[in-house]
C-alpha cells in the first residue's frame, strides 16, 4: 500500500440518548492510503455516517484516535470535501455560484477560482449550466453539482455519504461511472488520484466502485470484513455482469449478514 | 394581449360581482328610499370621494405616513429580534417568553396609554400600527434562520467558516422567503394599527375623518374613507408581493 492518509485507531463513540448511553462505533482500527477508493457498507445504523463524520473533525470521537495526512483530527478539517445524500445547494444561488461556495467560506479569492469551477461543471457534463438555479436541473445534476463543489478547493480526500442513494437506479449507475472519471480513473496514477470514502448501502455499488470494501457490523459499528477489490480498472459496465464481479457481491453480502450459505439460504 | 385576455378570463367573474353589488346598493338606495345617513348610495360615495370639503388630501398624507412608518418600523424591530434570537439561545430564552407576553396583550387597549405618554401626532399612531405588525416578522425571521439543513451547516464548519459569514451567505437568504411572507401580514396589521391610533386620538388621518362622521352624520364621507384606507392598503401589500418576486424569485409557493 502507498503512504497512508487516514490512520483510524481503536476509534469508539458513545453517545448519550434518552435511554441511556448508546455505543454506536467501536474499536475501529484501520489504515486508509492516499489515493484509495475505499467503501463502507453496513446496515443502516451501524455509523458508517458517524465515522464519516469522525474522520471529518465534524463530531469527537469518545475513544480511540483520528489522524488524517498523520495529524490528529480534533476539529473539523479543511482539506476534505463533502458529497451528502442530498445535494444541499443553495436555491438562490446559481449553479457556478453553488460550486464556488466553499471558495467564500474558506474565505478564498472566488473569483480567481472561477475559471476551475467552470473547468470542473464542464468535466462533470454541466458545461453551460452555470447560471441556472438548482431547481432548473435534475436530481442526478444537482449531485454532480454538489460533486464539482466538493472538488473546488482540490482536496485530497473526498467525503461521499451515500451520494447516490436518493437517485433512481439507472441514474445511479450512470454516476458511479461519472464519479470514476472524474476521480481520474484512467488518466491519472494511484497516487495522483483522491482518497474517497464512500458510505453506500449498495454492495454492488461498493464493488464497481472501490479499491477496498470496509464491512460494518450492526450497532456498535465494528468493522467485520476488510475485502481488497481486484478487478481491473477502469471498471466498465461489463464488469458488472463477470463472475469474479458476482464473486466480490457474494462475499460481502455473507460478510454483511452473517450468512455463509449464500443469498438464498435462511439462517 | 394573450396575457391580457387570460388577465381578463380569470377575473371578468369577480368584476361582474362587484358591478352586480354595486347596481344593488344603487337601486336598494335610490327605490327603497334607504336614508342617506344610514346607507348613502354609491353614487353620493362617489361624489364624497373626490367632492368633499373635508380636504382629503392631507388626510390622506398623514395615513399614509403612520401606515408606512408603522410597517418599516415593525420589519426593521422585527427583523432585528429574529436575527438575534437566532443567533444567541441566551437571547432566545429572555426574549421570547416576553415578546409572546406583548403579543398576547391587545393592543387596542394600549392605544389610550400612547395618548397619555406621546400626546396627539404621527408618532404614537405609528408605533401601534408596528406593535400590532412586528410579532409576525419576529418569528418568521427566527424560523427561516434555523431552517438550514444540518449538512449545509457541516459544510460551513469544515471549512471554518465564521458565523457571521454562515449568516450573510445560508441563513439570511435562506430566511427572506420566510421574511416577505411575514410582511405580508404585517402590511395589513400596520394599516389596522395606524387606524385604531387615529381612532383614539387624533386630529388628522382617514380615521379621525371616520370618527367625525358619527356626529355629523356624514355617512358617505365615512364611506369615502373606507375607501381611501384599502386603497392605501392594498397598494402596500402590493408592493410587499411584488418585492417578494424580485428578492426572492427561488421561493414560489412558500407562504
Amino acid at each position: 500500500m502507498t503512504k497512508v492518509l487516514i490512520d483510524l485507531d481503536q476509534v469508539g463513540m458513545t453517545y448519550e440518548a434518552a435511554s441511556g448511553p448508546v455505543e454506536a462505533l467501536a474499536g475501529i482500527t484501520s489504515a486508509i492510503g492516499a489515493g484509495e477508493f475505499v467503501s463502507l457498507v453496513g446496515p443502516s445504523g451501524c455509523g458508517k455516517s458517524t465515522l464519516l463524520r469522525i474522520v471529518a473533525g465534524l463530531r469527537p470521537a469518545t475513544s480511540g484516535t483520528v489522524a488524517v495526512s498523520g495529524r490528529a483530527v480534533t476539529q473539523p478539517i479543511p482539506d476534505i470535501g463533502m458529497v451528502f445524500q442530498a445535494p444541499i445547494l443553495l436555491k438562490w444561488r446559481s449553479i457556478l455560484e453553488n460550486v464556488l461556495l466553499p471558495a467564500e467560506l474558506a474565505g478564498k479569492d472566488a473569483k480567481a477560482l472561477r475559471p476551475r469551477a467552470e473547468q470542473l461543471l464542464e468535466m462533470a457534463g454541466l458545461g453551460g449550466f452555470g447560471p441556472k438555479l438548482p431547481r432548473e436541473l435534475s436530481g442526478g445534476m444537482q449531485q454532480r453539482a454538489a460533486l464539482c463543489r466538493a472538488l473546488l478547493l482540490d482536496p485530497p480526500l473526498l467525503l461521499m455519504d451515500e451520494p447516490f442513494g436518493a437517485l433512481d437506479a439507472m441514474t445511479r449507475d450512470d454516476m458511479a461511472l461519472e464519479l470514476l472519471r472524474i476521480w481520474g480513473e484512467k488518466d491519472l496514477a494511484q497516487e495522483a488520484r483522491k482518497t474517497v470514502l464512500f458510505v453506500t448501502h449498495s454492495i454492488p455499488e461498493a464493488v464497481f466502485l472501490s479499491d477496498r470494501v470496509l464491512v460494518m457490523s450492526a450497532r456498535p459499528g465494528r468493522i467485520a470484513a476488510d475485502l481488497r477489490i481486484d478487478l481491473p480498472r477502469p471498471r466498465t459496465v461489463e464488469l458488472r455482469a463477470s463472475e469474479a464481479f458476482g464473486k466480490l457481491t457474494l462475499e460481502i453480502f455473507r460478510a454483511l449478514t452473517g450468512r455463509t450459505e449464500g443469498a438464498a439460504g435462511t439462517a | 394581449m394573450t396575457k391580457f385576455s387570460s388577465l381578463s378570463r380569470q377575473y371578468w367573474p369577480t368584476i361582474a360581482l362587484f358591478a352586480f353589488l354595486l347596481a344593488c346598493w344603487q337601486l336598494a338606495v335610490s327605490l327603497g328610499g334607504i336614508r342617506e345617513y344610514l346607507l348613502p348610495s354609491p353614487l353620493s360615495v362617489w361624489n364624497a370621494l373626490w367632492h368633499s370639503e373635508i380636504g382629503w388630501s392631507q388626510h390622506l398624507w398623514t395615513t399614509t405616513i403612520e401606515i408606512i412608518g408603522a410597517f418599516l418600523l415593525a420589519a426593521v424591530v422585527g427583523v432585528a429580534l429574529g436575527v438575534a434570537i437566532a443567533w444567541s439561545p441566551l437571547i432566545a430564552n429572555a426574549l421570547v417568553p416576553f415578546l409572546v407576553f406583548v403579543n398576547t396583550l391587545p393592543k387596542v387597549a394600549i392605544a389610550p396609554l400612547f395618548l397619555i405618554w406621546m400626546g396627539y401626532g404621527i408618532f404614537p399612531n405609528m408605533l401601534m400600527g408596528a406593535l400590532i405588525g412586528f410579532f409576525p416578522v419576529v418569528i418568521n425571521t427566527a424560523v427561516g434562520l434555523s431552517q438550514v439543513e444540518a449538512d449545509m451547516l457541516d459544510l460551513g464548519r469544515v471549512f471554518n467558516a465564521p458565523k457571521w459569514k454562515i449568516f450573510a451567505k445560508i441563513r439570511i437568504p435562506n430566511a427572506l422567503p420566510y421574511i416577505l411572507s411575514a410582511l405580508k401580514i404585517t402590511a395589513t396589521a400596520a394599516v389596522v394599527g395606524a387606524i385604531v391610533g387615529e381612532f383614539v386620538a387624533s386630529q388628522k388621518g382617514l380615521g379621525y375623518v371616520i370618527t367625525t362622521t358619527q356626529s355629523s352624520m356624514n355617512t358617505a364621507v365615512a364611506f369615502a374613507a373606507l375607501i381611501w384606507i384599502s386603497i392605501v392598503g392594498l397598494l402596500l401589500y402590493g408592493a410587499v408581493v411584488l418585492l417578494a418576486q424580485l428578492w426572492a424569485p427561488w421561493a414560489e409557493g412558500v407562504d
